[in-house]
């Protein structure tokens, strides 16, 4: 009855690993099948995230498995933001992948066991389940970065991205390990009571090394390091993949143990995320500005974004989870809307291009591509009116409101620098003469889901914020 | 009163917006028809406006709310002296678009959504009632003035954008988290109840400094405003004129609306920086002006060198220093824009700006000629223009707080006498010298309807003053009582009142409108 009632509320997490199965059969006996997988992949999100928004309307907060997973809206909110980004990557990538000569039924397979990783990692209440998601999603992530077999910057970047990712997976285990020592248990809950009488310097360097460990998997410095080579090698719509879901995924787990595990003890922890936070929008936007290639220059963005993402958590309180929650369904759709962009500059022999030379004057060519990748960029560097900007005042609010003001200073003035490089895109595209290199985009599915995204960030979304706000208030009150 | 069911500034607002989306979906001669069409359409309700406003009424007339955006309320609502920056700005709009009739050639349609997305921003920073709502209006000018002048402007164009966006920006961000903060402590972004919030005095030199980055920078005083000349230099003509006309107002706009009011003790505490500032500003553009070469140059230093005077005005807590701050802002929108035009008119024929390729212009374009005087004497504040009022009455204000400060900024007159007619000399009168330069044609018909609207509203600006401060008169009256605790002790020992000249004191104020009214 136990089990019955724990897998009830592992309801999604069972579809997308059953499916995932079932398609992997179905790949064994139809190999070129991968278009159709993918529309199923697509449809067994949609089951999933059908349960997923079921739980989250009924306001369900049960802890299942004997405590090493909850369903709390918290978590739900995550899922429903990643299965959202997971279908996106699904939906962008098979002509991408088929002009590589890649499109096999293993991607949007490795794309749903990575959503099972990602749906343990947002609902893990214990250290054990916790390494178990983030296992199955960084390990789908490997395989997917060196997905383009024949291309050698694929693999260069699957091989980087695995040892590092390894190194990663053990300073956090060596982290865990010490505060399993030192606490005595493996679950946040028991953590948290084992700081709430003392936190000897055993603990302090357990949390230090989770936290090193998880600020690789958000990319954020200095542990940055891997993005943009990552970022680079990985084919386009796995970058896009990359730079969405698994860094919502893994931006909700920080949350979760820093708020569950670490939280009585805010003074051990906020210097930490203080310092990750600027330095990540320091290194980011400083290393954008020397960048010539499109796609480094968004992984420097992501490292950006993550640092003001960060200035939330370093608050601690229930409005700054709520703001980055706001942020990071606004990254989300900024992000996987600047990959789109990308993918579609095509030259006339069907290659793809992401350099900045190949995008001078796009605004003279192709001009809706321009606007719409014009739009991305000032939305990620927050200028109003665009939508980038509500997500960056609500985490500046939240910070101002926690009594950080020195945070929020120091933060706000070194995003100018990040504003230099989001302005070169567009400097290039509307001031350069024209290149004229990129032809139109023979794919429909990246011309509508691109614009649909560019109309979200566009002061259209503002339309959205009053929904946006009551339900990340809603997800997060569930941590406090 | 209009009926207050028409969300006239919403329309305002919302036309050029339309306008603009539809410009860059059409051919080229459409997209100025359109634009025209759109400025003339807001013109024509910023004359509704103006008419229906009540200087005598509730202090926010027209005013609207709506809570679409969640925490960003999107309130509107104007006092008199909103109502005269409109009115400029709109008034501005269609001779931009008509400066860029025939001189802009390339990429129309998205240079005209460019402007009619400047022009609802303008109104929106002087119409917003909402602390966070006018910073997204604030702050959004930049993205549009980012593009005029990165494509459509000069030789240098790509610095001169980059340096224009991130200077004004690295100003404003620091505002905003300041903002935020008063939020937090009054609990709303309600204009209207954060002018009668009283902030701790210790908070509101924070607050103080971090409004004035932003508004110092976007004004601009000494020593930030190094990126006027070179935008002001790159921009197209009616990029300058905008961004003299309107944009440079929003800094004196945010002193007035947000700094003085809300933070009196931080601002009477702060005069000594503010006028040291001006007075250097005065003293040190206008010497750099008299050296220019370049024609649109000279006319940057010299804006410089008048926003000075206008935060000389607007510090000196006294109602003829602020009204004449006003005039000045108003004045001073209408004058360079106008000088802008000008320079724009014979740009258009020779291509440079070069002040030594022209001379002897009243030979062959006498009628140039003759505007081009005009506004060079409002320029200098020649009395009977607009400028003469404004700089007389924020002097007259200022001289009852520093007679030192007021002793320094009128050098400024004199030295902007020197500089304006040195230019005028060099390229009105003198000999022929260069061949092309006397061989240019004199204004023609559509650029006589640029420059002689501007050129009636300086002179009725110049002879009867009283149409422009009747509106601006109660809402400088409620700052001055508003910030009258903190009003600095002056230096110059005037007399209160006379006795035996008081009976011939004019009372200001609405009672005499009313009176005006009834007769």
């Amino acid at each position: 009855m136990e089990l019955n009632a724990s897998l009830s509320l592992v309801r999604p997490e069972v579809i997308l690993s059953f499916s995932a199965l079932g398609l992997l059969l179905l790949a064994a006996w139809r190999e070129q099948a991968g278009r159709l997988i993918s529309i199923l992949a697509i449809v067994a999100l949609g089951a999933a995230a059908a349960f997923v928004i079921s739980f989250m309307m009924n306001g369900t907060n049960l802890s299942a498995f004997d405590g090493l997973l909850v369903n709390d809206s918290f978590g739900n909110f995550s899922k429903i933001l990643i299965f959202i980004a997971a279908a996106i990557s699904l939906m962008i990538a098979p002509r991408f992948l088929e002009n590589a000569g890649a499109m096999r039924a293993e991607y949007p397979v490795l794309i749903l066991l990575s959503c099972v990783g990602m749906g343990v990692m947002v609902s893990a209440t214990d250290l054990i389940s916790l390494y178990i998601g983030l296992e199955l999603q960084s390990l789908s992530a490997y395989v997917l970065a060196s997905f383009v077999r024949s291309d050698g910057r694929s693999a260069e970047a699957g091989l980087k991205y695995f040892v590092l990712g390894a190194l990663a997976s053990g300073m956090l285990l060596f982290g865990a390990s010490l505060v399993y020592g030192f606490a005595g248990s493996t679950s946040f809950a028991a953590i948290g009571a084992a700081m709430d009488a003392e936190v000897g310097l055993g603990l302090i360097f357990g949390i230090v090394f989770i936290l090193s460990g998880l600020a690789f998997k958000i990319s954020a410095a200095p542990f940055h390091m891997w993005t943009p080579d990552v970022y680079e090698g990985a084919p386009t719509p796995v970058t896009a993949f990359f730079a969405s879901a698994p860094k919502v995924a893994a931006i909700a787990l920080t949350i979760r143990i820093v708020l569950e595990a670490f939280g009585s003890q805010i003074l051990v922890w906020q210097q930490i995320i203080i310092a990750v936070a600027l330095m990540s929008i320091i290194i980011g936007a400083v290393g954008a500005i020397g960048q010539q290639n499109l796609k480094r220059l968004m992984a420097y963005s992501s490292i950006n974004n993550v640092g003001f993402i960060l200035i939330g958590l370093a608050t601690g309180t229930e409005q700054g989870i709520s703001a980055m929650l706001v942020y990071l369904v606004i990254y989300v759709a900024m992000t996987l809307g600047s990959f789109i962009c990308l993918m579609q500059l095509k030259d006339k022999d069907g290659g793809y291009r992401e350099e900045f030379a190949d995008i001078a004057g796009l605004s003279k060519t192709r001009p809706p591509l321009a606007a719409a990748l014009a739009i991305f960029m000032f939305s990620l560097a927050g200028f109003p009116p665009l939508f980038g900007f509500w997500g960056k005042l609500v985490v500046f609010n939240a910070a101002v409101a926690a009594g950080l003001l020195p945070l929020a200073v120091i933060g706000i003035t070194a995003s100018v620098i990040g504003a230099f490089y989001y302005l070169k895109v567009v400097k290039v595209m509307y001031f350069d003469d024209a290149a004229d290199v990129i032809v139109d985009s023979d794919d429909k599915v990246l011309v509508w889901t691109g614009g649909l995204l560019a109309a979200a960030n566009s002061p259209l979304g503002y339309f959205a914020i009053p929904a946006l706000g009551l339900w990340t208030a809603y997800a997060a009150r569930a941590l406090f | 009163m209009n009926a207050p069911d028409i969300p006239v500034l919403s329309i305002m607002l919302a036309i050029p917006v339309v306008a603009a989306a539809i410009c860059l979906f059409v051919r080229a001669e459409l997209a100025r028809i359109i634009a025209l069409s759109a400025t003339l359409l807001n013109l024509l309700l910023g004359v509704v406006l103006w008419i229906n406003y009540d200087p005598a009424g509730a202090q926010w007339q027209f005013t609207e709310s709506a809570t679409l955006f969640g925490p960003i309320g999107w309130r509107l609502g104007i006092d008199g002296i909103s109502l005269t920056l409109i009115m400029l700005s709109v008034f501005l709009m269609p001779i931009c678009i008509g400066a860029s009739w025939v001189s802009i050639q390339k990429r129309i349609g998205e240079y005209m959504a460019a402007f009619l997305l400047m022009e609802t921003l303008m109104i929106g920073v002087f119409a917003a009632q909402d602390l966070l709502l006018f910073y997204i209006f604030f702050e959004a000018g930049l993205i549009p003035m980012y593009l005029i002048i990165g494509i459509w402007g000069g030789q240098d164009r790509i610095y001169a954008s980059y340096k224009f966006f991130l200077y004004t920006l690295l100003g404003s961000l620091v505002m905003l988290i300041a903002m935020l903060w008063m939020i937090q402590f009054a609990g709303t972004a309600d204009i209207p109840t954060l002018l009668n919030t009283d902030f701790p005095a210790e908070a509101q030199k924070w607050l103080w400094l971090a409004f004035f980055a932003s508004f110092a920078v976007k004004m601009p005083m000494w020593p930030v405003h190094t990126w006027l000349p070179d935008a002001h230099v790159q921009a197209p003509t009616a990029g300058s004129v905008i961004l003299a006309g309107v944009l440079l107002k929003m800094g004196g706009y945010g002193f007035l609306r947000f700094s003085l009011p809300m933070f009196p003790e931080a601002s009477a505490d702060f005069i000594p920086l503010v006028f040291g500032l001006s007075m250097v500003a005065v003293v040190y553009t206008s010497l750099v002006a008299l050296v220019q070469q370049d024609m649109k140059k000279l006319i940057a230093y010299s804006s410089v060198a008048h926003m000075a005077i206008v935060t000389v005005g607007l510090f000196t807590f006294n109602q003829q220093g602020i009204e004449g701050a006003i005039i000045v802002m108003l004045s001073h929108g209408l004058v360079s824009g106008a000088l802008f035009l000008c320079v724009g008119v014979i740009y258009d024929r020779l291509h440079t700006r070069e002040i030594s390729r022209y001379g002897g212009l009243s030979v062959n374009m006498p009628k140039y000629a003759l505007l081009f005087m005009l506004f060079t004497m409002a320029s200098v504040g020649l009395p009977g223009t607009s400028g003469f009022i404004g700089e007389f009455l924020s002097l007259a204000g200022a001289y009852k707080v520093s007679t030192w400060a007021t002793f320094i900024a009128t050098t400024g007159i004199i030295l902007g006498a020197g500089y304006m007619l040195y230019l005028y000399r060099r390229i009105a009168f003198g000999p022929q010298v260069n061949a092309d330069a006397a061989a240019m044609s004199d204004v023609n018909g559509r650029e006589m309807w640029l420059l002689a609207p501007i050129a009636v509203v300086v002179l009725w600006m110049g002879v009867y003053p009283e149409t422009f401060l009747a509106p601006i008169r109660r809402d400088v009256a409620t700052i001055v009582a508003r910030i009258e605790r903190a009003a600095p002790v002056g230096d110059s020992k005037l007399k209160l009142v006379d006795p035996t000249t008081a009976r011939y004191r004019v009372v200001h104020g609405p009672e005499k409108n009313l009176a005006e009214g009834s007769h």
